[in-house]
């Protein structure tokens, strides 16, 4: 993997994750993973399903338990109370109170995060889901249940946005809708890192972070990706890396 | 810890059972009823309900806010939203103190209900006062909230947080003198009840019930009783991880 040597003019990382080990269920589920996200960009985390990466989004947020090696998020360790309405969570299955109003869900988060009502009703907009503010969230599709949990999140403005498959599921034209927020708010110099099981979304992405069983088999842009490969789209890629790795073992 | 975040998770809390009728029911009318019922079979020997009615007024509240507490704490260990807290600015202790203060204001009102029916309509019959015995219910029912709080973190489906009912709350309720009179039970037995909270509860029930005073007894075993729920409490909140496997 090609270290990313900070270059003295850079800003300094959103998040740098050092040799990152984590065992879960007896297993060594991440294998001393290395990398920097650079702050202002939209990471993708990709790889099929069990290849880790919701134990590194955890790793990010801080809830995971690790075995060896460090995150570090906007300076302080993940996790660590600075934190905690600096980095905002949207986990994979929408992490949302089913007996609560979309309104009220929301409310709640922005509440905690020491924000207005008005915040709240703002980012139901922003996710769509207007229309269904006082309907209770147990009573919502899949995917307006991932929007409202968004909402949640963004109600928090956060300098960084974890988001775990936040599209799996969703209509496409909204789907393309929120990928238009993922761009603007990067654009606004929010660092997001978005995990994803499917390539479709990958060329959405400022940077790559092709992850399976464990280990980073690709940290780059989706053009340089190409271009390292000689393949036209990203799924090809993928394959051709995992052949590639496969031969030299 | 943050008594906004506290009181804001308080909030939540009371806003989600609200938005579940039933549950409100259960919560408000079902002791009263319950005792209303008791009152109805023992119609013949008033002398008795005033033991058992009584002892029921904290009996009940306790087994109640038990089962609700180990269900809503589940779902929100199970759920998800456990793990996203933890990423918020709430602390865990904001976390236990909304959920005791919430549930205590359940535990307040279904004890003003209960309490009301008992003494004005069923003929409920103490020496000392009646808020005193309302005092003793609500610290009792903290106490099931907070045994609650720790089952949640051992069961992994709300079929297996109910099992834990009989083994927990079933011996309590059989042993602290609610059905059988302790002084009448093996030796063993009484030392089994001596080592279990709800016993002093229905002990301090039994001072105010026969005397007019704020006995110093009285006060001694509503202190165990308020120590169990620290203790319940502080267990409780160690399970509560930021970090899991
Ligand atoms: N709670 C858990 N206990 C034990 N192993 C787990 C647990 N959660 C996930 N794993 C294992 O960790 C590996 C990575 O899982 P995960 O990070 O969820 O992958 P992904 O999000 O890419 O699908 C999988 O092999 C999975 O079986
Ligand atoms: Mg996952």
């Amino acid at each position: 993997m090609p270290p990313t040597d900070a270059k003295p003019s850079a800003p300094p990382p959103a998040i740098t994750v050092d040799r990152l080990v984590v065992d879960r269920g007896g297993r060594s589920v991440l294998r001393d993973l290395s990398t920097t996200v650079p702050a202002g960009s939209v990471t993708g985390l990709l790889g099929p399903s069990g290849s880790g990466k919701t134990t590194l989004i955890r790793s990010i947020v801080g809830t995971q338990k690790v075995k060896s090696g460090r995150v570090t998020v906007l300076g302080d360790p993940a996790g660590s109370k600075p934190l905690r309405n600096r980095v905002a969570y949207v986990t994979q299955d929408a992490s949302i109170y089913p007996d609560l109003s979309v309104r009220s869900n929301v409310a709640y988060f922005a509440a905690l995060y020491g924000r207005r009502r008005a915040d709240a009703m703002a980012a139901i907009e922003r996710v769509g889901m207007g229309e269904f503010a006082g309907r209770l969230a147990a009573n919502l599709s899949g995917g307006q249940k991932t929007r409202t949990s968004l909402a949640c999140a963004l109600v928090c403005e956060p300098e960084v946005l974890v988001l775990d498959e936040p599209t799996v599921g969703l209509d496409p034209v909204i789907r393309d809708e929120l990928w238009s927020q993922f761009r603007a708010l990067a654009s606004a110099g929010k660092t997001l890192v978005v995990s994803s099981h499917v390539m479709d979304e990958a060329d959405r992405c400022d940077r790559l972070l092709l992850l399976r069983e464990g280990l980073f088999i690709a940290d780059d842009t989706p053009g340089d990706l190409r271009a390292a490969t000689g393949t036209e789209n990203l799924e090809a890629a993928f394959l051709h890396l995992i052949r590639e790795l496969e031969e030299t073992r | 810890m943050s008594l906004r975040i506290t009181l804001i998770t308080a909030g939540r809390i009371l806003r989600q059972l609200l938005n579940d009728r039933r549950t409100v029911v259960m919560i408000l009318a079902v002791p009263a009823l319950i005792i209303s019922l008791i009152s109805a079979i023992m119609d013949a020997a008033p002398a008795v309900f005033d033991q058992v009615g009584l002892i029921l007024l904290a009996a009940f509240p306790f087994m109640l806010m038990f089962m609700i507490t180990s269900i809503t704490l589940l779902r929100e260990r199970t759920g998800g939203t456990l793990e996203r807290l933890m990423t918020t600015p709430t602390a865990k202790m904001d976390l236990v103190g909304g959920y005791a203060l919430a549930f205590g204001v359940c535990a307040s009102l279904q004890t003003a209900i209960a309490a009301t029916v008992a003494y004005l309509w069923l003929d409920l019959d103490t020496v000392g006062s009646a808020w005193t015995v309302g005092l003793i219910a609500i610290v009792t029912s903290l106490f099931g909230m907070a045994l609650g709080l720790f089952v949640s973190a051992f069961a992994s489906t709300e079929f297996q947080a109910i099992q834990f009912m009989p083994v927990l709350i079933v011996p309590q309720l059989f042993l602290c003198g609610l059905i059988w009179p302790r002084e009448q039970m093996a030796g063993w037995l009484q030392g089994v009840s001596d080592a279990l909270p709800l016993t002093y509860a229905v002990k301090a029930l039994q001072e105010v019930q026969v005397s007019s005073d704020l006995t110093a007894a009285m006060w001694g075993d509503l202190g165990i009783v308020a120590g169990a729920v620290v203790v319940a409490t502080v267990l409780g909140a160690a399970t509560l991880r930021r970090r899991t496997g």
